[in-house]
């Protein structure tokens, strides 16, 4: 299934006087998510830049229903709204949670992981923008190595938390990566996971040009560049089955792959270790163990992919 | 009508089951498991149709409830002690929005250390949310003020949650014959879920983004409005429950031989039990004393206070919890409302973490205040700690714990 952007109804979901920054790559995914899943749907929205963007009441930057809800309550609040839905005969409404890095990797883990563990109906979205931008760019565990932020002024010392590896380890129905910087990509992955019933998790990285420090011109084309330079790889894990994403597939070829110091230098937040050789080289070590760990994902949960390779004798 | 022995924990379940509740979520914590084990049993049973969310911590039991509500579904969640603390975010962001809920709150002390038994610190530690607070002084009490609740927070000129409280073990374990209502008669009685707005794709409604600091102050406002409000909602639904059922408690608070009374005990909850036996000591010994019985904490009943203590010389006052560096929040209460009176008043902290009080002690209590009235003329001693056995010998009441006037 491919998704023809040309086809998709040009409706305004994101409206004027929204308090979005420039270059925002939530009101991108946000746009995106409408446009996948059409009018039937609610947000759950766990506080962070997007409780923000809605603007000021009583009026809303977003045109979508939004129950807006404490930090570390987005998916057990989604989760008990799909159930009172249900309860009504309302089964076909879809709840989405649109969370931070914050909301879901920190402060909201343990309810996601809750509605994760017990398969409840409802899509979660994580916009990671890698730090608590909202409240001014600090540390999130979503961070990535050697990245500043204002509390940590020397670069971050810690990776990325794996967040969609996580949900797999859950046994999610559905997991996949995207990005703003591919939105076809993207939306489709959301129609795919819109007809799964049960627990649907989608981590769309959100290049922060604030935060980030970068021209807010380039939100998308850095989303590509992390893709590109195999830093964030595009997967889907659907009903137990991992594969990676046509877009992002190429990358896994290490020659393939842009060299990464092209992702960093456009970044501020990367200044401090850019001539710093053994920190670039850190950060090529998390891409390799990171997929690495797609490797085995990929051998281990796509038996037809194996299959194929082992009679054409790869 | 049924008469079953039921636990105060099981008489819940059956009021929420009688209600017809569509969404419960809980995370067990002793000593409320039992409403929810009772639920479980009767949704798998089918016996309830209901959507039961078995989450992974209390913060998520109300935020799941809370988003079930803001569907439109009539909600149901319980808990206790640290569970009530770990919830209690939620529990302001669900009464902020207005959202009829109803919570069981089966009160146990707060640690450290650890200590399963009664006292009303948890259910203190929610008195400024703006959800209603009621407390139940029996097993019957419970199933009635449960049902009640469902039609005190739908009604439109309420449009808040509410909280039942029992307290732990004295009420949640104890079983005691309780007449269960009929479906039918409860049906008639209680009409289809309302609420003020419900989140959907119809209505296109977003609850809770930034608005003007002018807009909140003003939503502070309609919810101060709502619970005075309610007071009359309160008084109407338990009026109309005696009639229809056959029990009425005297809405927002009981008056137990307060009429005629020179001294009257202020408290609430299970103990109130033990207090109106030690009154009834004190009437053979001639001593004309009442017992007030705090039903709804909040809306706080102002004016039935002030009613019910008119005749009085004294008021003293029973808590079951204290705030720290401070007085018994009970207390406070009263004394803010009968300010204006000038009666003397005591406030005694007792109870707390479970430690036990006797009828002998209330009587003991009521005596030793009335004795000093009587004596000085005026009493106002705001805090005075009823120092458990053994210790009491240990450290006896200070002098200047009692103030004179």
């Amino acid at each position: 299934v491919t998704v023809n952007i040309r086809r998709i109804p040009k409706k305004k979901f994101i409206m004027p006087g929204n308090a979005a920054c420039p270059g925002c790559p939530e009101t991108m995914g946000m746009r995106y998510l409408r446009m996948a899943l059409g009018d039937n749907f609610v947000m759950v929205v766990p506080a962070g830049c997007s409780s923000v963007i809605q603007g000021i009441a009583p009026k809303s930057g977003i045109y979508a229903p939004v129950l807006n809800i404490v930090f570390a309550a987005g998916a057990s609040a989604a989760a008990g709204m799909k159930a009172g839905f249900e309860a009504l005969g309302k089964e076909d409404v879809t709840v989405v949670v649109w969370a931070g890095d914050g909301g879901t990797g920190d402060i909201g883990f343990q309810a996601l992981s809750g509605a994760a563990e017990r398969d409840d109906d409802i899509m979660y979205v994580c916009a990671d923008n890698e730090a608590y931008m909202n409240t001014g760019i600090q540390r999130s565990s979503l961070t990535p190595y050697g990245a500043w932020t204002t509390t940590t002024h020397t670069g971050k010392r810690e990776h990325k938390k794996n967040i969609p590896l996580i949900m797999i380890a859950h046994g999610a129905r559905y997991v996949a990566t995207a990005t703003v910087g591919y939105p076809t990509d993207f939306i489709e992955k959301l129609q795919r996971a819109s007809k799964i019933k049960g627990f649907k998790y989608i981590h769309l990285l959100a290049p922060d040009p604030i935060g980030w420090r970068f021209d807010p011109a380039k939100t998308a084309e850095i989303g590509q560049l992390a893709v590109k330079t195999g830093f964030f790889p595009l997967f889907e894990y659907v009903e137990g089955r991992f594969q990676l994403s046509p877009l992002g597939r190429r990358y896994k070829d290490p020659s393939k792959r842009v060299p990464i110091i092209e992702y960093l230098k456009p970044q501020g937040r990367y200044k401090h270790i850019i001539n710093k050789p053994e920190e670039i080289r850190k950060i090529e070590e998390y891409i390799e163990n990171t997929w690495r760990m797609i490797d085995i994902l990929e051998k281990a949960l796509n038996p037809q992919e194996e299959a194929r390779k082992l009679v054409g004798g790869g | 009508v049924v008469v079953k022995t039921l636990t105060g924990n099981y008489a819940v379940a059956h009021a929420v089951k009688l209600a017809r509740v569509q969404v419960i979520s809980a995370y067990p914590i002793t000593p409320q498991t039992s409403i929810v084990e009772k639920l479980s049993e009767m949704v798998e049973k089918g016996e309830l149709d209901a959507k039961m969310l078995r989450v992974e911590s209390e913060h998520s039991a109300l935020a799941a409830v809370y988003g079930a509500a803001m569907a439109g579904a009539r909600a149901f969640t319980a808990t206790a002690s640290h569970g009530l603390l770990y919830m209690h975010e939620m529990v302001w962001w669900a009464a902020g929005s207005r959202v009829p809920l109803v919570m069981a709150v089966v009160t146990r002390a707060i640690g450290p250390p650890w200590n399963i038994h009664v006292d009303h610190q948890d259910i203190m530690d929610q008195r400024d949310t703006g959800w209603i607070i009621a407390m139940a002084q029996e097993n019957q009490e419970v199933l009635d003020l449960t049902l009640q609740a469902f039609k005190i927070t739908e009604d439109p000129r309420v449009y808040l949650p509410m909280i039942v409280g029992l307290d732990g073990f004295i009420l949640s374990h104890t079983r005691a014959p309780v007449d269960v209502p009929d479906q039918e008669l409860v049906d008639s009685w209680l009409p289809p879920r309302r609420q003020p707005y419900v989140i959907s794709p119809e209505t296109q409604l977003v609850m809770g983004n930034i608005a003007p600091d002018e807009d909140h102050y003003m939503m502070r406002y309609s919810m101060a409005a709502a619970m005075e409000s309610a007071k009359r909602v309160i008084e109407e639904v338990d009026e109309e429950y005696g009639r229809i059922f056959g029990r009425s408690y005297g809405g927002l608070v009981e008056c137990y031989r307060c009429e005629d009374a020179d001294y009257i005990a202020v408290l609430m909850g299970s103990w109130a039990g033990d207090a109106k036996v030690g009154v009834d000591m004190l009437r053979e010994e001639g001593i004309r004393a009442g017992v007030l019985r705090i039903r709804f904490y909040r809306p706080w009943p102002r004016e039935r206070v002030l009613e019910a203590v008119s005749g009085a010389k004294g008021v003293i006052v029973f808590d079951r919890a204290v705030s720290m560096g401070s007085v018994g929040p009970l207390f406070m209460d009263v004394a803010q409302t009968l300010y204006p009176t000038g009666k003397s008043l005591r406030g005694v902290i007792a109870g707390l973490t479970g430690v036990d009080v006797k009828p002998e002690m209330f009587a003991e209590e009521i005596r030793a205040f009335a004795g000093e009235v009587e004596e000085k003329g005026h009493v106002y001693d705001p805090a005075r700690w009823l120092v458990p056995e053994p210790y009491r010998r240990k450290y006896p009441p200070k002098p200047e714990e009692v103030v004179a006037r």
